[in-house]
Parts: C-alpha cells; sequence; structure tokens
C-alpha cells in the first residue's frame, strides 16, 4: 500500500474505508464524519503538508446504496506529491463537511458540486448556484436520472413578449 | 450596384453624372458601412477575428469596424454555442442596436445547437432574435462568413426604405 494511504489508515483506522491505486494515483475513501478530520491532518501534518486543493468533484452512482460520492484531490507543492480522498452520501441524507475552512480554494469548486449534484456542504459560507442561474428549479442536472434535454427550461424565454415558436 | 450612370462624357470618358434612387442611394450606404458588433461566444469567434484581420480583410466590404457597444452596431455576428443563461443578454443587446439592424447567426451552434443537444444550450438564436442570414460551418471559414455577408448586402439592396407604413403602425408612433 502506498506511504500515504498507510500513513492515513494508521491514524484514523476507524474511519478508513479503503485505498486503492491505479497508474501511480492514491484514492483514499473515508467516512464522510471523518473527512474534515482527515482534511486537516492531510494539511497540517508536516509529512503530509498537502498545502493545495486540485479539484472537487462528485460522481453519481444511482444502483448504489450510498449514491453520491464527493472527491477532493489535494498536492503538495512542498512534497511534490498528490492525493485523492473520496467520501460517500446517501440521497436521503446528502450533506458533506466543507473544507472552506481549510483551502480557501474550495469554494467555488464545492459550490459547483451544490450546483451541478446537489450535494450540500455543511458550513460553507456561501453555498449558491454558480453555473446556473439562481432561480433555476429544475433540479441538478449532473445527476443521473436528470433528462439529457432539461425540462424545458433551454426552450422559455420570459423575457420575450410572444412566446417562442 | 444598380447605379445607372450616364450623361456627357468626359474628356477621359469618365461619365459626370449618376442617376438613380434615392432608395437605392441609402441601401447602397447602409450596405456599404456594417458595423459588426464584437460578439464572440465560442471557437467561432477565431473564425470572425480572422476574418477581419489582414490576412481576410473583412473592411473590403465595410464590414470591418468591429464596436464593443451595440448602440454604434448595424450587424450583429452570434459566433458560437449559445446557452439559456446567455439569451436573456444577447436580446438586452439585440434590443438596444439602433434600426436598421440585422443579424447573421454564424455557425452551426448559432443556427440549431449543433451537437449540443442538452439542457444549457439553446436550440438556435432564430429562437429569440430575427436572424437575417444563417452562416453554416463548424466553424465557418472567413470565406464563410464573407459569403453570409455578401448574402446579407444583397438582401439590403432589395430592402425598401421609403415605404409608407401600416395603419397599426403609423397609429402607434403618430405618423
Amino acid at each position: 500500500m502506498n506511504l500515504l494511504a498507510k500513513r492515513i489508515q494508521e491514524s484514523f483506522s476507524e474511519s478508513f474505508v479503503k485505498s486503492v491505486e491505479w497508474r501511480g494515483d492514491v484514492a483514499v475513501t473515508v467516512k464522510r464524519e471523518a473527512l474534515h478530520d482527515i482534511a486537516a491532518f492531510l494539511r497540517d501534518d508536516p509529512a503530509m503538508a498537502f498545502d493545495y486543493i486540485v479539484h472537487v468533484s462528485s460522481v453519481d452512482w444511482p444502483d448504489e446504496e450510498e449514491r453520491f460520492e464527493v472527491v477532493y484531490e489535494f498536492y503538495s507543492i512542498r512534497k511534490r506529491h498528490r492525493i485523492r480522498l473520496k467520501c460517500r452520501a446517501p440521497e436521503s441524507d446528502c450533506v458533506v463537511d466543507s473544507l472552506t475552512d481549510l483551502w480557501k480554494g474550495c469554494d467555488f469548486m464545492e459550490r459547483e458540486v451544490y450546483d451541478m449534484m446537489g450535494i450540500r456542504f455543511r458550513r460553507h459560507p456561501d453555498l449558491r448556484r454558480i453555473l446556473m442561474p439562481d432561480d433555476y428549479d429544475e433540479g441538478y442536472p449532473l445527476r443521473k436520472d436528470f433528462p439529457l434535454r432539461g425540462k424545458g427550461w433551454r426552450d422559455t424565454f420570459e423575457f420575450l413578449d410572444e412566446p417562442a415558436r | 450596384m444598380g447605379l445607372i450612370q450616364i450623361g456627357r462624357q468626359g474628356k477621359d470618358g469618365t461619365p459626370d453624372v449618376i442617376t438613380t434612387s434615392i432608395e437605392k442611394a441609402v441601401n447602397w450606404a447602409r450596405k456599404g458601412s456594417l458595423w459588426p458588433m464584437t460578439f464572440g461566444l465560442a471557437c467561432c469567434a477565431i473564425e470572425m477575428i480572422a476574418a477581419v484581420s489582414s490576412r481576410y480583410d473583412m473592411d473590403r466590404y465595410g464590414a470591418g469596424v468591429f464596436r464593443a457597444s451595440p448602440r454604434q452596431s448595424d450587424l450583429m455576428i452570434v459566433a458560437g454555442t449559445v446557452c439559456r443563461r446567455m439569451a436573456p443578454v444577447i436580446r438586452k443587446i439585440y434590443d438596444q442596436m439602433p434600426e436598421p439592424k440585422y443579424v447573421i447567426a454564424m455557425g452551426s451552434c448559432a443556427t440549431s445547437g449543433n451537437i449540443y443537444d442538452s439542457y444549457s444550450v439553446v436550440q438556435g438564436v432564430d429562437r429569440f432574435v430575427p436572424v437575417d442570414i444563417y452562416v453554416p460551418g463548424c466553424p465557418p471559414t472567413p470565406e464563410a462568413l464573407f459569403d453570409g455577408i455578401l448574402k446579407l448586402q444583397e438582401r439590403i439592396m432589395q430592402k425598401r426604405v421609403f415605404v409608407k407604413q401600416p395603419k397599426e403602425v403609423r397609429d402607434v408612433f403618430k405618423i
């Protein structure tokens, strides 16, 4: 097992779910209750020193019980290593702790995850839609059960006096 | 151009009298100074920029003075994919342009949405602004855009300028 993943498993044995290494990319899945603690550990531990948030994304697994997966990718500019941190959330309670207090850069990326997938982030300072308009009410477009052509919003032009052809 | 040249010939053979109709003269002036507005939305914008640059030189057709403000332009070239969130902005800009105004839908996306049959992409700008010329291509070459501009100029020459407005319009404007 990768040394970074091993460190996480040793320090948080209860919250560690699994780790996968594929072509040099290390991905660690953890329980979402411990996500914030593990992320703080990754940032503050001198051997980890992950000082840069690369990306926040999300995956929809429609057939699985814990449907949504949030993926954080971190990079250490000092140590020059990277790691991917994943956690799962069920549809009935899709809330994940925000990491905005640890990395400021999470702000917009978590908003995008919220906008596209509908996963809410606890203690996020400004959780609004970012790509879609604020009054968009068709749901979350990147979910697998969202129709590809939307639900009619793209063909309604409320700013026209007469309805579109 | 529709201009008629008659009259006394000078010693070098050039005519010094031109007769035409005012309508043709007005249309000729209009088609010769199409000021487009910079409205690039996607990759089509690159071809539009190339069309203005020295290699292609759109200024030859009087359409090279790109303005950054809709209040100074006659022609809106919608170049690129139109997202639904952009649609009210495009309509507002179109409404701000002074008459007479023309719209070219440049490329497949502005014409029909192209392959982007998704929740966020408008399936053609003609759904919310009137389009005069459609230029096909993905993206269209500068030559294709020129073809569209020349077609638009032909169309402008056929327009009637001094026509009596219908009664409903006269009542609105109290003419």
